[in-house]
């Protein structure tokens, strides 16, 4: 393990090898929007929102998925990135049925979050309004699809967290979608621990938790902390 | 019993021998695109003609020949005529050599002809003289000759230098130095490493690779096999798209024969080197012939591409050092270690050394297969393969299918090489062209595009799932003569977004058809706006 200096956004800091841009930024107070990324489980670099500019790199890199190298010039929030940031979550806004007025998340919601972050304050590209089925098969909680950003957050903490593997992705491009088991419905799974952690990670209101009114569902994500501190300290509990 | 090297050129020798104790032979071809015109019967037919006339000629079946839309082929030996369009009705008159008018008429010269003349064969240099079902064809012709004398003479560096010196680049379309790539693979200190011929072909109108993988497999098994112990690798794997059916049936045979000739698997041409491939079958997606989706293919996970760095030469493959070549790239490597790379790299241009084939297809009078040398313009290509059908004028060119962009006609005599395709806004891309004459839409044609590149995204990031469905919606509203300025502007504004911030090059690279239209054309795209009520 060594000590890397690097400069984002203009200040020089310390990470060190093989952490990645997004939490040495993280650590400093800088937060870069995110959507796919969650802290303690693996990175995929999907949701595009955490590109960041890096000096002498042809191609903008994800934060998340960059290592931090000795030297680095990093910029988080230039004008161009703003812009991208915004056009994307307008993409994620008309992709799906975001009805902030009716949805349970509505205030505690990330997607939300972000896009007033970034400004969007209108949508200029064409609203899909897809029709997408809500499965509510579990006895606890529930799935709305009209909700779903296609994070992959759930399907790695029931993964690589809980070790279930329930969830997964089915189709691809527009059609890509969230499954249970061998989409199969949610409530008749047998991997499935009840566990809710996928609903706590869910930045939206996709899964929640049953009889949550609207704004109700609030989330609460600290015991991934705990886990993952545990788990690569092979001390599972406190002294 | 493994073969070894006085072995494999006796091989060679027996079947040169019997081959030329026939009178005469005739090579029909065996590709899918004669096939599927009825080679097979044809070939059957004369087969049979020849047995019952004395068996002194011989019928083989051959690669693609590269006049696709002439077929079926077939080349006579003698005098290295083509005949065109063949017919069971021409089988006793090829048999026997009667005079024929009909088939005078449709006999050309395989290499005077105007579609031949100006190629050069390096790639496809078997085709119309070896049958890929053989592997003594294949030895005959000089095969497994490259790669005897790699693992004789040669030390792993010494074949990794003589590719650099070549200076391949890889057919995939991007272009990266192979050499460079093998010297990554190369110098990584690790117990595995994996060589992978990326077969994916999946640009439409684009059918080099199959037609290389269902003439000659031989070649491409060799070049792997030569690669592998350049970079140190024992297992190697093809990745084919599950729709080239008879290209897998060609692959399995030759793996086959070579196996059992110890051209594969342990102790190689008696020596201390082993090598075997596997062939994974694609599942019908287009993003899998991205490397990192590929290799979550081979995998077994989701076809999904992963960001980059690190790089498959680092970490690919099982975390291992991967390295990962088209199947033309692996295609040229025989030749280069056989003649050198100062050969290859006489050929070509400065920066783009060697051949590129091309498939032609589209307007054109003719379509099929090119072999030109790099620097080549492309208006000569579209020559070759006869001009626009019927006399029409070239429109624009097509290159590098979706990842591509359109060429006018203006701009034609841009030289075939990686830096001059860029700079006028396309890309050298696999090797599909489409020739498009005045009737064709360029709205409609990036339209098409982008549909398809809204068909095939695979949805793991943002900008290519959602982005490509809007800037489909766009380009049809073009089409539908609704368009607004907005709309142009905000189309603009998603091709910027998807080239920067998608993840892998099918993302990026999906605005580019859009974007050269746009640039080339844009009055087309001014045509098919609303009309804007008239002011007061």
């Amino acid at each position: 393990m060594t000590v890397k200096t690097l400069t984002i956004d203009g200040r020089m800091l310390t990470g060190v090898s093989g952490q990645s841009i997004f939490t040495v930024a993280w650590h400093n107070d800088i937060k870069i929007p995110r959507l796919c990324h969650l802290g303690g489980v693996s990175d995929v670099g999907a949701c595009r929102l955490c590109l960041v500019e890096v000096e002498g790199r042809p191609r903008l890199q994800t934060a998340c998925m960059t290592e931090v190298e000795e030297g680095m010039v990093v910029q988080t929030d230039t004008p161009r990135l703003r812009e991208y940031r915004k056009l994307l979550l307008e993409l994620l806004l008309a992709e799906g049925n975001h009805v902030c007025a009716v949805c349970v998340s509505n205030g505690h919601c990330e997607l939300q979050q972000m896009a007033a972050e970034v400004g969007v304050d209108h949508v200029r590209v064409a609203y899909r309004n897809p029709r997408r089925p809500v499965d509510l098969s579990h006895e606890r909680f529930g799935l709305d699809l009209n909700r779903c950003i296609h994070c992959t957050r759930c399907v790695r903490t029931c993964d690589e967290v809980e070790g279930a593997h329930v969830w997964d992705m089915a189709g691809r491009g527009e059609k890509l979608h969230l499954v249970s088991d061998l989409a199969t419905p949610w409530g008749d799974s047998e991997a499935c621990t009840d566990c809710g952690k996928c609903v706590q990670v869910c930045p939206t209101g996709a899964l929640f938790v049953k009889g949550a009114g609207v704004g109700q569902m609030t989330k609460d994500r600290r015991f991934l902390k705990y886990i993952v501190y545990g788990r690569e300290r092979k001390q599972w509990s406190v002294p | 019993m493994a073969l070894t090297p006085d072995e494999l050129t006796e091989r060679a020798e027996a079947e040169r021998e019997r081959t030329g104790a026939f009178r005469e032979r005739l090579h029909v071809c065996t590709a899918a695109s004669c096939q599927a015109i009825g080679s097979d019967p044809l070939r059957a037919a004369l087969q049979a003609r020849a047995k019952s006339s004395g068996g002194a000629v011989e019928v083989a079946g051959t690669g693609c020949m590269g006049l696709c839309s002439k077929g079926p082929l077939v080349r006579r030996q003698s005098d290295g005529a083509l005949f065109l369009e063949v017919e069971t009705g021409d089988v006793p008159a090829l048999v026997e050599g009667a005079p024929s008018a009909s088939l005078d008429a449709r006999r050309v010269s395989f290499e005077a002809h105007p579609f031949f003349a100006g190629q050069l064969r390096i790639v496809l240099e078997n085709a119309g003289r070896v049958d890929p079902e053989r592997i003594d064809s294949y030895l005959a012709a000089g095969g497994y000759g490259a790669l005897a004398k790699v693992l004789a003479q040669m030390k792993p560096a010494e074949v990794v230098a003589e590719v650099t010196r070549s200076g391949l680049r890889g057919r995939g379309g991007a272009g990266y130095p192979t050499g460079v790539k093998w010297q990554l693979v190369a110098k990584q200190q690790a117990d595995t490493k994996y060589v992978v011929c990326n077969a994916d072909e999946g640009d439409p109108g684009a059918f080099m690779d199959r037609s290389v993988l269902e003439g000659d497999p031989h070649r491409v098994l060799e070049g792997m096999a030569i690669a592998a112990y350049g970079v140190g690798a024992r297992l190697g794997y093809i990745y084919v798209r599950g729709e080239y059916g008879l290209a897998i049936a060609r692959l399995q045979t030759a793996i086959k024969q070579a196996e059992k000739e110890g051209l594969l698997g342990s102790r190689i041409l008696d020596t201390h080197f082993d090598f075997s491939v596997q062939i994974r079958i694609g599942a019908g997606a287009f993003v899998c012939g991205e490397e990192t989706a590929l290799i979550a293919s081979i995998e077994g996970k989701r076809g999904e591409p992963r960001p980059r760095p690190p790089y498959p030469p680092e970490k690919g493959l099982g975390g291992k050092p991967t390295l990962i070549n088209n199947v033309e790239t692996f295609a040229n490597v025989p030749p280069i270690l056989v003649r050198g790379g100062d050969w290859f790299a006489g050929i070509g241009t400065e920066k783009s050394k060697g051949t590129k084939v091309f498939a032609v297809a589209g307007k054109t009078a003719l379509t099929g297969l090119i072999e030109v040398p790099m620097g080549t313009p492309v208006r000569r290509i579209v020559e070759m393969a006869g001009g626009v059908a019927g006399g029409g004028r070239v429109k624009a060119i097509q290159t590098g299918g979706p990842s591509g962009g359109c060429i006018p006609e203006r701009l034609l005599d841009v030289p075939v090489d990686y830096e001059s395709l860029v700079a006028v806004g396309s890309m050298m891309g696999s090797g599909g062209l489409i020739v498009m004459d005045q009737d064709t839409s360029m709205v409609d044609v990036a339209r098409y595009f982008m549909e398809f590149c809204r068909d095939e995204s695979c949805g793991k990031c943002v900008p290519c799932r959602a982005g490509t469905v809007q800037m489909h919606l766009l380009l049809q509203k073009f089409c539908d003569g609704e368009a607004t300025r907005q709309d142009l502007a905000l189309l603009e504004s998603l091709a910027d977004l998807l080239r920067n911030t998608s993840l892998c090059g099918l993302g990026q690279s999906a605005p580019t058809p859009v974007m050269t239209a746009l640039r080339y054309f844009p009055e087309e795209f001014a045509a098919r706006m609303r009309k804007e009520p008239a002011g007061p």
